[in-house]
């Protein structure tokens, strides 16, 4: 096993230098990162979870602070601080019952399938949510709708429930530590088929002869669209450029090569076409808690095209992007603005900054933000991992989750807002 | 990581073996060899000093290590012992894949000893870039450095590629926007081959030089004023063999690129390679300094920026372009305006206005406190009521209540400004004094007096002289600490253009004048007076267009020669000097003496007529006494009667346009030129015959001049008669 410290250190770099790019990438070895950290964490005999807490916090602090905009990192840290808080409870509570109330679990077992820990009847608040499984959003978005109907398994992590019902002290440690790695494992397994899961949605909102628009790149609607391809669904793309990086032009090439008819347009042209489409596709960079989108810039001129022709303004959106943090959230920095040379070409216009004539301002300034905010009024859809829902189910969904998250990982965003005031001056005077 | 991949992958396609042998070096200069920081340097090395809150060489290494630079060799020579304290304790020292050595040195004088030390320790073994530990870059290396090295293959003499920015000189101060000197470069456009490098100091002259074989050996050149050398080069091994083989080069760009490209014995040749969207400029000057700052903070060095590169959410950029720590106190009627840093633990008070300007760490400011486009480091103090304008102020200052900055003023380490002390512009102010003796050679700069041994005297100073300054009254009003530095004759024209202030307009002015003065002594190598008199003329910006239009030509030269006649009037300029412009003009608008008597008497005409007069009769006075009084300046143009012809036809035009008032007045002008002797009676008469046979409008002015002809006529035939 390479050095933990050294991994971190390296992550953090590239987070840093903002070398990596896409949120699915950035959550994903966010997760691989955790998982080879707590791996690494030395566990107490007692107050395993607590430890294991610390360590994912350190580390997790200072991925954020990396890069404060990148919000699937904030994200993935907290699930997985949640998934050690809920495993933990799922084996005090198993412990309980196994000294306690043995038979209770054998109906429980029954009853739940797979994995369910046995439950006492002390935690059976907690339980009743059947909480004590990771990923704890997704389990919510999926009980809602029907509480009694179970989530796609856990096996692995489940049979080691299984096996080890005698609540021996020295293999708990060693349990905990394995089914936080196991679910850990999950989420990234999770991370990794969003894509696929998302896209198998396709055929049931794309229909025949359909005119789809999207703006920019992403590989979310990639896949999602040439899924509807692949299952002989006909229908039209028209791609708006995505200035002024213009990943349209490659989003439409791939189009292309995949035998998708494509129209290729500006983004000032969204309007004009807006009245021929049949629905907007578009990704997301984040999903905020009240149902809010983070997404490339140009995208809330969209949406307002496309409410004003009542077009259904589709977000595809992992889970790994939901965060379960406000816009307005002081400590959300909804923002980076990226270098003006994107925009225009220093050199042609090094006469109008030069700085040394008159006020010694330059009358030019370019701002270049990346991404734009589209307020859930104007979302129709959101289509996840675990299907469609709309904006304010989005939102519903968070209060639970926030609840569920019992304050401590919310309190967690300002707990690393602190520190990191501390470390960042501590960066500056050395 | 990206760009380190791709240059990886690339090197890989054409010589695994090598690669595995040689990761991208890079040798870092941490020092400048200059002393335009002075008297700041005296006491920081120039890479330590803060850009917008962070080192400048944390800037430049930020670059190295993203542009997949593996191993970095620091040169520190003066103060080198606070260059390598500050590597060894920050992020540098610890970083994977990413190695800082530093190279001591105490006698180094000149980058060219630096390299020669360099090669000596026999470091480098392949490739490397060179740079000075004060550039700021965002470019990416691959392309540069694949395109070297192929080149490298194909021609073994292609040691050095330069990186290049277009950049436009400012046309009235003929230097960059880094307050660096117009640079001329002559590049051959297919090879990118570097031809010619000229800057200022060689071509003041008004013109520069390219050997005839360049064009005989290229098929094109492009001879650019608009380029920018980024100081980034990527270099052969070759090129440290051949600084210690020429251990007279001391100058990496006046040696070094001037050695190679002038003296082609050994062949060598140096390429550019041009960066269109991404950014590198080189802080050379207080100028560059401000630009570059500004740049920073408007984001054009995106990684490279202060919330980036600070790596933590501490610095938050917020509308506007203002850059915020956490942890700032902010009164509530205080104002930050746009494009302005504030450091962490920062303290401003009530109505004070801050706008374009950097403002370090624990920084206290009182209230009512005016600060625009400066520049303050950290754990500064400002009482209320100062005034700070374009000013760069180190850590440590305190001004006390009522001090003001006037524009390009420094304040070195720990100065203290009296009460209400008025700091007059461009001053330097330090604790140390000013050294007595100035090397006039660039090139032996701080390096000297510094290195080693000037550490520990300047520290020395620092304990001495502090307690003496506060006791007398000192050059900075009641209770200031800190010497004036005077400034230099010679340099002292010059100090607004490296300094943080914008040029002011008046100089701007000057200049624009200046040139046009300049621009026609070009044209006709004859140095003409009449530049002043141009500011209140219109066309001076047509004057810049093409003048290939005769025609235009001759509207200029016309107004050229009435303003120095009325200069001639109103400042009794002798009738003889007034000849030698005139005569100095025709020969640079290239015209005629008939042009000129035109002119000239199209001048007189219209002071005449602008000249208060109520009637015809008064009118007619003042054109005779300005006939009277310029007879003799007409007169030196008037060699042959073709130009007094041009006199009477230039007469009936203004009549006819300009000056319709003289219409009534023709035949008698006529008649005062010619008692005047100014005209011949020949010319009367030949104008006479050619207006004879024109159309019935031309003749208005023979048919009312006709008594006079004819009178004329008489005369001659009297004069025929006896």
């Amino acid at each position: 096993m390479p050095d933990t410290q050294a991994l971190v250190n390296d992550f953090l770099n590239k987070l840093k230098k903002r070398k990596i790019e896409g949120s699915q990438a950035t959550a994903k070895q966010t997760a691989e990162l955790l998982r080879s950290v707590i791996s690494q964490t030395r566990v107490p005999y007692t107050n395993q979870a607590a430890a294991l807490i610390q360590s994912v916090k350190a580390v997790g602090e200072g991925l954020i602070a990396a890069n404060p905009v990148e919000l699937a990192v904030g994200n993935v840290v907290r699930r997985v601080l949640h998934i050690i808080r809920e495993e933990d409870l799922s084996l005090t509570t198993a412990a309980m019952a196994g000294l306690n109330l043995s038979a209770v679990s054998d109906d429980e077992d029954d009853v739940g399938g797979d994995n369910q820990p046995v439950l006492s009847a002390a935690a059976i608040a907690a339980a009743s949510r059947s909480t004590l499984r990771p990923p704890s959003l997704q389990t919510l978005l999926e009980d809602v709708p029907d509480s009694a109907a179970v989530p796609h398994t856990s096996s692995s992590g489940g049979d080691s429930e299984g096996k080890s019902k005698s609540a021996d002290k020295s293999s708990r440690s060693r349990k905990l530590k394995h089914d936080v790695i196991e679910a850990v494992n999950e989420l990234i397994q999770d991370i990794n088929t969003c894509h696929e899961q998302i896209a198998e949605q396709a055929v049931e909102n794309i229909h025949q002869n359909e005119v789809i628009l999207t703006l920019g790149s992403s590989r979310t609607v990639l896949e999602f669209l040439c899924a509807a391809k692949e299952k002989k669904r006909s229908f039209r793309v028209f791609v708006a450029e995505g200035a002024p990086r213009y990943q349209g032009h490659l989003l439409a090439k791939e189009l292309v090569t995949r035998g998708l008819q494509t129209t290729l347009i500006t983004d000032s042209a969204v309007f004009a076409m807006i009245s021929r489409v049949n629905m907007v596709i578009v990704g997301a960079h984040a999903v905020m808690a009240n149902g809010g989108v983070i997404a490339p810039v140009g995208l809330n001129m969209v949406a307002l095209a496309a409410q004003k022709h009542a077009v259904p303004f589709v977000v595809l959106a992992g889970s790994h992007k939901l965060c379960p943090l406000y816009p307005h959230h002081p400590e959300v920095l909804l923002n980076e603005l990226r270098s003006p040379s994107e925009l225009l070409d220093f050199g042609e216009f090094s006469d109008c900054l030069d700085f040394g004539s008159g006020i010694g301002a330059p009358l030019l300034h370019v701002v270049n933000p990346t991404f734009d905010y589209v307020p859930p009024k104007l979302v129709s859809l959101f289509i996840t991992d675990t299907g469609g829902h709309n904006p304010s189910y989005i939102a519903e969904i968070y209060q639970l989750f926030v609840t569920s998250l019992r304050g401590e990982d919310m309190k967690f965003k300002s707990e690393i807002m602190k520190t990191n005031c501390v470390a960042g001056g501590n960066l500056v005077k050395s | 990581m990206g760009a380190q991949k791709k240059g990886a992958t690339a090197r890989v396609s054409e010589d695994p073996e090598e690669l595995a042998r040689n990761p991208l070096q890079a040798i870092l200069l941490a020092d400048s060899f200059a002393t335009t920081f002075r008297p700041i340097t005296l006491e920081r090395p120039k890479v330590l000093l803060p850009l917008v809150n962070i080192p400048m060489i944390d800037y430049t290494l930020a670059w190295l290590e993203s542009a997949g630079v593996e191993e970095v060799f620091v040169f520190c020579c003066a103060h080198s012992k606070q260059v390598i304290d500050y590597l060894e304790s920050s992020q540098w020292s610890s970083q994977p894949n990413f190695s800082v050595a530093t190279i001591e040195s105490h006698n180094s004088i000149s980058a060219g000893d630096a390299l020669r030390l360099i090669y000596e320790r026999n470091v480098i073994h392949g490739d490397f870039v060179l740079i000075s530990g004060d550039t700021v870059s965002n470019m990416l290396l691959t392309q540069a450095l694949q395109e070297h090295k192929e080149r490298k293959k194909k021609d073994a003499n292609a040691i050095m590629t330069m990186v290049v920015k277009q950049s436009k000189p400012s046309p009235i101060t003929q230097q960059s926007r880094l307050g660096t000197d117009e640079l001329f470069m002559a590049i051959n456009p297919v090879t990118k081959q570097l031809l010619c490098y000229e800057d200022k100091a060689e071509y003041s002259k008004g013109f520069i030089s390219l050997d005839k074989t360049l064009i005989a050996d290229n098929p094109s050149i492009i001879l650019h004023n608009d380029k920018q050398d980024c100081y980034i080069d990527i270099c052969s091994q070759e090129v440290l063999s051949l600084f210690t083989d020429n251990f007279d080069y001391q100058h990496l760009r006046r040696h070094f690129v001037k050695g190679l490209l002038v003296d082609d014995i050994m062949g060598y040749k140096i390429f550019t390679h041009e960066i269109h969207s991404s950014y590198a400029a080189r802080i050379d000057n207080f100028r560059s300094y401000d630009t570059i700052s500004k740049d920073i903070i408007q984001r054009w060095t995106y990684p490279s920026v202060p919330d980036v590169l600070c790596g933590s959410t501490a610095i938050k950029v917020e509308r506007q372009g203002t850059y915020r720590a956490s942890d700032v106190t902010l009164s509530r009627s205080a104002h930050v305006g746009s494009f302005t840093f504030i450091g962490q633990g920062t303290k401003i008070g009530n109505d004070t206005k801050i706008s374009h300007s950097v403002v370090g760490e624990g920084c206290t400011i009182g209230s009512n406190v005016t600060i625009e486009g400066s520049y303050i480091w950290n754990n500064v103090t400002i009482e209320d009521g100062c005034q700070l304008r374009h000013a760069i102020v180190c850590d440590g200052v305190i001004m006390k209540s009522g001090a003001v900055l006037q524009p390009g003023v420094i304040l070195s380490f720990k100065v203290v400004v009296g009460q209400q002390f008025v700091v007059p512009a461009y001053s330097k102010v330090s604790l140390l004094q000013q050294p007595t003796q100035q090397d006039s050679d660039e090139e032996l700069e701080y390096a000297d007096s510094t290195s080693g041994t000037g550490e520990l005297q300047s520290e020395k100073l620092n304990g001495d002289i502090a307690p003496d300054l506060s006791e007398t009254a000192s050059e900075l009003g009641t209770g200031g600490v800190g010497y004036i530095w005077s400034v230099f004759e010679g340099v002292q024209d010059e100090e607004w253009r490296h300094s943080v202030a914008p040029i002011p307009t008046d100089k701007l002015v000057k200049l624009m004048l200046d040139e046009d003065e300049e621009q026609l002594t070009q044209d006709g190598n004859v140095l003409s007076a009449s530049g002043e008199l141009k500011a209140d003329s219109d066309d001076n910006g047509s004057e810049d267009e093409n003048n290939e239009d005769s025609r235009d030509d001759y509207v200029f030269f016309e107004k050229e020669v009435e303003a120095t006649f009325l200069r001639a009037v109103h400042e009794n300029v002798k009738v003889d000097h007034a000849v030698l412009e005139v005569n100095a003009l025709r020969l640079s608008y290239n015209m005629a003496s008939v042009d000129c008597a035109g002119a000239i008497f199209y001048s007189m005409m219209k002071l005449a007529v602008e000249s208060p007069h109520s009637s015809a009769s008064e009118l007619h006075k003042n054109a005779a006494e300005m006939i009277t009084k310029w007879q003799k300046l007409l007169k030196s143009f008037l060699h042959d009667i073709d130009e007094e012809i041009e006199v009477i036809l230039k007469f009936e035009e203004m009549c006819l346009e300009s000056a319709k008032e003289f219409a009534a007045l023709f035949p008698q002008v006529l008649h005062l030129l010619y008692d005047k002797e100014i005209l011949q009676e020949d010319a009367i008469l030949r104008w006479a015959d050619e207006k004879e046979g024109a159309d019935e409008s031309d003749k208005v002015f023979l048919k009312r001049s006709e008594k006079f002809i004819q009178w004329l006529k008489e005369a001659e035939e009297e004069d025929d008669d006896d």
